[in-house]
């Protein structure tokens, strides 16, 4: 079964009032991902790697084009139905500071979800267990709960954000590029813990990397993005 | 006489929960013409290591040691000197693109301010050059970028403008904090090029998680673990045979060799572990590395390293 469906979809962007001038960003796409498929994407910088997966969240609005999720076609949904579809998908961003809000302490951040319900009833001592669990997961310390992000390294940021996107626990996630900010042997820690979920829950996802072969060992299939348009391996 | 000189920094920040050490005692040399990577785990304190440098720290940081620059300890200058070196003299090329670019300034005109404040030129000939930097970046169609702001460019535009920017005053010394995060191989390899033929003759500090990076880029590589380095010798020497058990855990976490994490989690910077500060996750940990803080000793030809173990 397709978890995400996408059909002819474009995105232009105009700059300059003077000499407009446009960017095809993403220029007629159309691909598929299957429930339980990790589908890697590989491209050059500027290719719309970001931008496609922005529109398959609709973070962005696209041009013209369909994207279902689940059989749902999202272009078409009200900003209440997408709403509550919402916790199931999310996006990794590229830069892990773009996903905090700067003004929220770390715990604030990952407990979040919690407090929205998005997890079901919890008592206090239950979202602490939680957060606690989390952090150890994505290789935190405990002594970095009570900080804000500027308090932070980058690729400690860039764990808060994962330990976030878990609590959320998504059928679905875009990642971009997250393992950029990490060094390589965290970087090995989170595609092993990608992979674990996975297999466990099932999960799908787009992963945008420019690292073949981190693309290689996360993918089922691999696509590859030129111009705005995406071109399926095989 | 080294071009830079760092003796005994210690840059610690207060919180809530302690004194988070961030550089702990760090010795480090970089002679001129050098170019210095700098790797380890994040969190360590490269970043912090090379905002201590160029003082871009905020005022409730405790800062201790000697940074010698060309003769003069940098701790010791006024706001206003250090302000005249900025960009100039020494420039950093910083790791977040996103909160470090203006983000209601043309990108050409923020390059161009850097040009012309270092460089004398003109404002006209200062925005001409500027797009010669955007170009030199490989970004297509430098022209019509040097005139957008920055979300409207890729994550990797945004790198190589940052690297645009860093490098556009001509610095005698060069922070590079993570140049080459984000770009796809082959633009990459083009922006190390760029770099090494911009930084040739003078000196670098390239701080990266890249390990191929820095071998491409850099001369010595410094590996740096919970605030203090570890060891330091030639880019071939820690990529190829690597004496630190830290640091041969590190090379062996790449995905081309076995993508196998070190074990265990980064430790504390508050409370960080006795002795050792790596020996709870070292594969050879003995009695001795939990009860003695091993020195930094040094080896044949300027290299060194902290481990009882390569002794
Ligand atoms: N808000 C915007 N306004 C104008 N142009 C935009 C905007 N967002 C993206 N673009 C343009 O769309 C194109 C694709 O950008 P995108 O960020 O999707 O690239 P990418 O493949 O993710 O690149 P990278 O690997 O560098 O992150 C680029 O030419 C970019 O400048
Ligand atoms: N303002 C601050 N207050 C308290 N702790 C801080 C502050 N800034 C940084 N730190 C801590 O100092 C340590 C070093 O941070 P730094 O940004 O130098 O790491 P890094 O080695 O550059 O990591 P990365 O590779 O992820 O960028 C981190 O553990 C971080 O949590
Ligand atoms: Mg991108
Ligand atoms: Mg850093």
């Amino acid at each position: 079964m397709h978890l995400i469906e996408v059909l002819d979809l474009k995105k232009y962007y105009s700059t300059g009032f003077i000499n407009r001038q446009y960017t095809k960003a993403i220029d007629g796409a159309s691909f598929c991902i299957e429930r339980g498929e990790t589908l890697g994407l590989l491209g050059e910088s500027g290719c719309g790697k970001t931008t496609l997966g922005r529109l398959l969240l609709r973070l962005i609005e696209p041009t013209s084009g369909k994207i279902s999720f689940d059989g749902t076609d999202i272009t078409r949904l009200s900003r209440k139905g997408m709403r509550s579809l919402r916790p199931r998908m999310q996006m990794i961003f590229q830069d892990p500071e773009s996903s905090l809000d700067p003004r929220m302490r770390i715990r604030e951040s990952i407990a979040e979800p919690f407090k929205l319900g998005l997890r079901g009833k919890m008592s206090r001592s239950e979202m602490d267990e939680n957060i606690m669990g989390l952090i150890e997961t994505v290789g935190l310390n405990p002594e970095h709960l009570n900080r804000y992000p500027y308090q932070l390294s980058g690729g400690q940021n860039q764990r808060v954000a994962l330990a976030r996107i878990l609590a959320i626990n998504p059928e679905f996630i875009v990642a971009d590029e997250p393992t950029a900010s990490l060094d390589v042997s965290v970087q090995a820690q989170i595609l092993h813990l990608m992979m674990d979920l996975k297999r466990e829950f099932g999960l799908t996802m787009l992963f945008i990397s420019h690292d073949m072969e981190v693309v290689r060992h996360m993918s089922d299939r691999i696509a590859f993005m030129e111009k705005g348009r995406v071109v399926l391996e095989g | 006489m080294a071009l830079l000189d760092i003796i005994n920094l210690k840059t610690y920040f207060p919180s809530a929960d302690g004194l988070v050490k961030a550089v702990d005692a760090v010795d480090l040399r970089i002679e001129n013409g050098e170019r210095l990577g700098l790797i380890g785990e994040t969190g360590c304190g490269k970043t912090v290591l090379g905002m201590s440098i160029i003082r871009l720290l905020s005022s409730s940081t405790r800062i201790q040691g000697q940074i010698i620059y060309k003769g003069r300890d940098l701790l010791g200058l006024t706001e206003d000197e250090m302000r005249l070196l900025r960009g100039g003299e020494i420039a950093m090329i910083l790791q977040n693109p996103t909160t470090s670019l203006n983000p209601v300034l043309k990108v050409g005109d923020q390059i161009a301010e850097v040009i012309r404040l270092h460089g004398g030129l003109d404002k006209k000939a200062a925005k001409a050059k500027a797009v010669e930097m955007l170009a030199a970046t490989m970004i297509p169609n430098p022209l019509m970028r040097a005139d957008q702001y920055p979300h409207e460019l890729s994550g990797g535009m945004k790198e190589r403008v940052m690297i645009a920017m860093g490098l556009a005053g001509q610095p005698s010394f060069v922070i590079a904090d993570e140049p080459t995060r984000g770009l796809d191989a082959r633009t990459k390899a083009e922006i190390v090029k760029l770099i090494r033929d911009m930084t040739a003759g003078r000196s670098m500090l390239m701080i990266t998680h890249d390990l191929k990076a820095a071998g491409e880029a850099c001369d010595r590589i410094a590996v740096m673990y919970a605030g203090e380095l570890l060891e330091i010798a030639s880019a071939e020497l820690i990529l190829s045979d690597p004496c630190h058990p830290y640091t041969q855990g590190f090379v062996h976490s790449l995905p081309s060799r076995g993508l196998q994490p070190i074990p265990g989690s980064s430790p504390s910077l508050i409370d960080p572990p006795s002795g050792c500060r790596f020996h709870p996750r070292c594969p050879r940990s003995m009695d001795i590395c939990q009860r003695e803080h091993p020195p930094m000793i040094r080896l044949h030809k300027g290299d060194f390293v902290r481990c009882f173990l390569c002794t």
